[in-house]
């Protein structure tokens, strides 16, 4: 095996592997989801007609809405991706911004459908629901619980967008740094600064014992290794983003077009 | 460059040398897959040996009739804690997060696992799951009384400390989720050159399977267990009866995670086992590919049976009949694995050391728990035997039988590898003796109690079973004596015992061909791979 | 080994056109599904919703989480997955619809 190779095998740099455990991690979330969607499967065909009649009391506009901000949100998501693989930062940052915002715009109509319903008394627990049917319990328990945690999953991964925004905007002061054990052969030497025509720019003093480590530091830059672990990174978020939006394709249907 | 000499440097150091870090941390913030495996591995037979002496005083309750040691509510929480304890922090982590960790890295040829970072966060999962666990026992409202499945509605009513028994459960999930997919993403991507698929070592197929079932199983246990908590703080009525809810469904998603995790217990202790075997038979494994394949098999079946836990729980006659008939299948790449092992072990050259009596006992007590299985299995008799002590005798033949016995043979069959001393076999084989008479004597006398109708989780009993359960008792105690005999002379072996060579036993896998114990990244030079991974060369210049 | 490195540095890159054709396939199949319940479809509907939202998943994955043009190992894992799901939905249902 070639030295590069064995370099990579170190640094862990591996952007297939690094894939299949994010769709391995994807598989789990599915499944998580799989639970409840079997949940709701079992209730569905024990209550159809509270079924039917609590999803005619949802917003489907609503749902509509949101289910059109998700399916945009996951576009700039993968524009995003695609504008930080040909290089373009800022339109990937761009991008990456406008998923946010759909993200939250998304969060924001569930917060008032959520809030509707609760001011009508509808939610787990409540005095009211406990007076309708046990079907409409059941199907409200699911809807809190569905929509629930599938907001959540969309906090995290506007979480996430955040963690990228900071990797994306931070420029690295790269740094090479010399210890002093690789130093010491150097005793009594000067460093040499100097341009291409071999003119002296600037000269340093002797390095004596008493240096003990030497630091090169670039100010300002966004690195070549540091854009690529950030597509790495936004690869990986954008498939989690996109599965988040996959999930409520399915729960769309279920919840808010069963009734008609 | 002063990288590689740097790189040869450290490889005359073994892992324990390197630290990154001072004291405890060096432990606690290492990624390094060989220390994770050993904090594993320390903190599992920690929890071990505490649910091993709750089932000591279980049985020291039933040595007579009527309350002696503990009232009724005393052993709700006993037998909960002990299945809670064994189960989620003992059996299902065991074998893959203390010897998977340690030995699939070096088994395929790659310095570390592909998440290595992953990894150390899966161990830090574990034991705040642990931490909750325990602490689930000294707050609030008391130990939970549920038993280690938290079945519906008993589970969202009763006044005991569920909701963070539960929690614990849930990042337990998480952890073993973590490691199954690194092992997944690190089977598929860091083999050594020449390393096939075909090529890997038994135990690495039994450690994917495994790892399918981790990540597929593992989400449905999740959100059952969120499900459960939301009921306890919301009431959303999914599992509640008087809000329409239905609590077998709570069964249902149960056993869908609980059952393909008898298989994330088993599968591994399979894969040593076919390590071990051809090691000590000094010939190669016979019929490589069926016990391969034998393993995603029995992965895969396990998602087809998990009806047959619920066969009194009131599920539809089809489903029943759909099931027990399902169940008999599991039997079938089970015993493939068995028939393969005895036709290794035919014409071998047999060298009965410690690690391979172990494992060997793992054949006889695996079959004996895997037949009365499917006496379980089978619909008619299960009606008949169905939370009885035959079933409590069932899985602990193979939960400890199996399982348990394997993992003491890992101990002994890696342990000098791991530790870099020998312990002495003399004691190996009388701890053995102990354990083995002591484990028949208290599991066998509960298949015969649980005949008779001895219901398992009740502190006391009715007269007439006085006698066999005084049998079941004093075995017990045996099987503790051969356990305390056993970790002392592992302890003390692995402490000042003479150092261990490099491949004590003559095995043939990667892992026998790096220093004693491993340095820090396994590997000076990555190895090529030319053999079949039990290719036992005939002659002795050939084996080097 | 070879397979490894063709990938090592980038994923294959797609198109902007072709990630806007897709999310318009996908508004238009959530137009469809919307009208399609409003149909009296009775039990097909639930059928045909789910088979929509099936078709939109196929379309999010193979583009946008790039999964045409991933080695094959990634579609057999969601072959696995999908169908570990159906099987444990399946074999719930031998219970629920004979009770």
């Amino acid at each position: 095996m070639s030295q590069a190779a064995e370099l990579t095998m170190e640094k862990h740099y591996d952007p297939i592997g690094s894939r299949i455990g994010m769709w391995l991690f994807l598989f789990t979330e599915f499944l998580l989801f799989g639970g409840l969607f079997l949940l709701y499967a079992i209730y569905l065909n024990k209550y159809p007609e509270e079924f039917h009649y609590g999803s005619s009391q949802l917003d489907q506009f609503v749902g509509a809405m949101n289910t059109i901000i998700l399916l945009t949100s996951s576009l700039t998501m993968v524009l995003a991706v695609g504008a930080l693989q040909r290089d373009r930062r800022k339109l990937s940052i761009f991008f990456l911004v406008t998923t946010f915002t759909f993200g939250a715009a998304f969060l924001i109509n569930k917060y008032f459908e959520w809030g509707h319903k609760i001011e009508l008394g509808i939610y787990p627990g409540s005095q009211e629901l406990t007076q309708h049917p046990q079907g409409e319990i059941v199907f409200y328990g699911l809807y809190y619980a569905m929509t629930g945690l599938h907001g959540l999953h969309v906090i995290i991964g506007m979480v996430i967008m955040l963690f990228l925004l900071y990797f994306l905007l931070k420029k690295s002061h790269r740094a090479l740094s010399i210890k002093s054990n690789q130093i010491q052969n150097l005793n009594g030497k000067r460093l040499l600064l100097s341009d291409e025509t071999g003119k002296k720019l600037w000269k340093s003093q002797e390095i004596t014992s008493e240096v003990t480590g030497m630091d090169v530091v670039v100010k300002g830059v966004f690195t070549e290794e540091q854009l690529k672990s950030s597509e790495v990174k936004l690869e990986n978020s954008g498939l989690y983003w996109h599965l988040v939006d996959i999930i409520w394709i399915f729960l769309f249907p279920l919840f808010y077009l069963v009734s008609m | 460059m002063s990288d590689s000499v740097a790189g040869s440097l450290a490889a005359e150091k073994n892992f324990y040398q390197e630290k990154t870090h001072k004291g405890i941390l060096a432990w606690l913030l290492s990624t390094d897959h060989k220390r994770i495996g050993i904090m594993y591995l320390f903190s599992m037979l920690t929890f071990f040996l505490i649910a091993v002496f709750l089932g000591f005083l279980m049985r020291l309750e039933m040595l007579t009739p009527g309350e002696t040691v503990m009232g009724a509510h005393t052993y709700n929480s006993i037998f909960t804690l002990h299945g809670v304890l064994m189960i989620f922090l003992f059996i299902i982590p065991g074998i893959p997060a203390a010897f998977g960790n340690f030995m699939l890295p070096l088994q395929i040829g790659a310095r570390d696992v592909a998440f290595p970072r992953l990894n150390l966060l899966s161990y830090w999962f574990y034991l705040t799951g642990a931490i909750l666990a325990l602490l689930s026992l000294f707050t609030g409202p008391g130990p939970a009384d549920t038993g280690w499945t938290f079945y519906a509605p008993y589970s969202l009513r009763t006044g005991t400390n569920v909701a963070l028994a539960v929690m614990a459960a849930f990042i337990l999930g998480f952890s073993s989720i973590l490691t199954g997919l690194n092992f997944i993403t690190t089977m598929h991507r860091l083999r050594a050159p020449g390393m096939s698929f075909f090529k890997m070592p038994l135990f690495c197929w039994s450690l994917y399977a495994t790892g399918w079932i981790q990540i597929l199983a593992t989400p449905i246990l999740g959100i059952t267990l969120a499900l459960v908590l939301m009921e306890r703080w919301l009431g959303i009525g999914v599992f509640d009866p008087v809000k329409g809810g239905d609590p077998v469904l709570y069964q249902h998603l149960f056993w869908i995670y609980s059952h393909p995790a008898v298989y994330i217990m088993i599968l591994p202790a399979m894969g040593i086992l076919s390590d071990i075997i051809p090691t000590f038979a000094r010939r190669t494994i016979f019929g490589y590919k069926a016990i391969a394949f034998s393993s995603l098999a029995i992965a895969f079946v396990g998602y087809l049976v998990w009806g047959h836990h619920m066969f009194t729980s009131g599920i539809s006659d089809t489903s029943r009949m759909a099931f027990s008939f399902l169940t008999f299948l599991v039997a079938i790449p089970s015993a493939i694995k068995v028939f393969n092992w005895l036709a290794t072990l035919y014409k071998g050259s047999i060298d009965v050391t410690p690690p391979f009596l172990y494992g060997i006992s793992f054949i006889i007590l695996f079959s004996i728990g895997g037949l009365t299985g499917l006496i379980l299995g089978a619909l008619a008799t299960d009606i008949h035997v169905h939370d009885t002590y035959f079933v409590v005798a069932h899985f602990h033949y193979v939960m400890f039988g199996g399982t348990g016995f394997v993992f003491f043979a890992a101990l002994h069959y890696w342990g000098p590898k791991m530790f870099g001393r020998m312990f002495n076999s003399k004691v190996s084989y009388i701890a053995w003796g102990f354990l083995f008479v002591g484990f028949n004597m208290l599991y066998f006398t509960m298949f015969v109690l649980g005949y008779m109708g001895m219901p398992r989780r009740y502190y006391d009993f009715l007269p007439e079973f006085h006698s066999l359960h005084v049998v079941a008792t004093v075995g017990s105690w045996i099987l503790i004596i051969g356990i305390i005999i056993m970790f002392v002379n592992l302890y003390r072996g692995f402490r000042y015992g003479p150092r261990a060579t490099m491949n004590p036993w003559g095995g043939t896998t990667l892992e026998w061909k790096v220093p004693t114990p491993p340095p820090l990244e396994n590997f000076d030079k990555i190895p090529e791979v030319k053999h079949e991974p039990y290719y036992h060369p005939r002659n002795q210049e050939e084996r080097q | 080994m070879v397979h490894q490195n063709e990938h090592q540095h980038t994923q294959h890159i797609v198109g902007y056109g072709t990630y806007i054709m897709v999310w318009l396939a996908l508004l238009m199949l959530t137009a469809l599904t919307v009208t399609v319940a409003g149909m009296n479809f009775k039990n097909f509907a639930i059928v045909i919703a789910i088979l929509i939202a099936g078709l939109k998943s196929i379309l999010v994955m193979n583009y946008f989480m790039h999964l045409k043009f991933e080695p094959p190992i990634f579609r057999t894992m969601v072959y696995i997955t999908v169908f570990t799901l159906a099987i444990i939905i399946g074999l719930t249902f031998t219970d629920i619809s004979f009770r």
